[in-house]
């Protein structure tokens, strides 16, 4: 296998990583549905924090993409 | 199609060199000059007529400071006024950092927060200063920040280099979060552009549905503009509360 091959592929499976955060996100707002479907007048209290769960588990999706990035165009 | 890292290379506008050490205006500084000089614009005008009645530009400004300041109050409590003035700064130089990124400046339009040692130097100073507002108010209780209260003594040889560790890593978790982002958000712009461009102009008709996707996501990526420097301010907040309050 020669050296850019190589690259494209380790890049690729890199970016594997970001199945984690699919399924974390997923989660964040699928707590916030049942919550705000159990107790509507919860949604002004809880919806900050989901937006804040949601910042920190995309960034994990990142930084998986950064390394695959960095694999790519280094 | 031009490499889609192309657009966070850093140009030097007016060349300087000071005893060797490159110190050339960039295209980065001249964003965070218009940053710095429209946000000052637009806070100081905008209170000028100091109506009782906010206008709708008052009205806007006092929306951006009852937002930080609410932040503060939910976050840190009555002792987090007195930091409002660097939080508040903090939150507009992001906030103009990532929202001026997405319009297409001509010449010298870049996204400063698309880069790492930008936000790293943000995310550094939020971190040392909230390590010594920690020592300044408890001394050196604030070390009891790493062995939480009620543990078992015997657990301290885990639970002090992984609470060491978590601590440490603020910083670069704050940094990277932004940075990376920011850097996603601009290279997929920049590949579905290139897609719109490529098949828009081979034929007209299927070129709308790539523009139509990008439109979508540029709106998204207006939103994750202000979403991120909202959620650097209110980690900044939140490190604040650990400093002064300890958990």
């Amino acid at each position: 296998m020669d050296y850019e091959s190589a690259k494209v592929i380790g890049a690729g499976l890199a970016a594997i990583g970001v199945i984690g955060s699919g399924v974390g996100v997923g989660s964040v707002w699928s707590s916030l549905i049942a919550t705000v479907g159990r107790n509507p007048s919860a949604k002004a209290n809880v919806e900050l924090y989901a937006w804040i769960g949601f910042a920190v588990t995309e960034a994990i999706a990142l930084f998986a993409l950064v390394i695959s990035l960095m694999i790519l165009f280094k | 199609m031009t490499n889609p890292i192309e657009q966070f290379q850093i140009l030097p506008l007016i060349p300087l060199k000071v005893a060797g050490v490159d110190i050339s205006f960039t295209n980065s500084s001249a964003m965070m000059v218009v940053a710095v000089a429209l946000s000052t614009l637009f806070l100081t005008l905008s209170v000028r007529s100091r109506a009782l009645v906010p206008g709708r530009w008052q009205s806007l400004a006092e929306i951006f400071y009852e937002f930080i300041a609410g932040m503060l109050r939910s976050n840190v409590g009555s002792e987090g006024r007195r930091y409002f003035p660097f939080v508040f700064t903090l939150f507009m130089f992001v906030l103009f950092g990532n929202v001026l990124g997405l319009m297409p400046i001509p010449a010298i339009g870049f996204t400063y927060t698309s880069h790492i040692v930008v936000t790293f130097a943000l995310a550094a100073v939020v971190f040392i200063g909230v390590t010594v507002i920690g020592f300044w108010r408890h001394g050196f209780h604030f070390l009891r920040m790493f062995f939480p209260e009620g543990a078992p003594l015997a657990t301290a040889l885990v639970l002090v280099p992984i609470e060491v560790i978590s601590y440490l890593s603020r910083p670069i978790s704050l940094s990277v979060r932004l940075f990376a982002n920011m850097t996603a958000g601009h290279i997929i712009l920049k590949i579905l552009g290139g897609f719109v461009v490529t098949l828009g102009s081979m034929y007209v008709l299927p070129g709308v549905f790539p523009f139509a996707f990008l439109s979508a996501v540029t709106v998204l990526e207006i939103g994750i503009a202000l979403l991120q420097a909202y959620v650097f301010t209110v980690l900044t907040c939140i490190y604040l509360h650990d400093a002064i309050h300890m958990h």
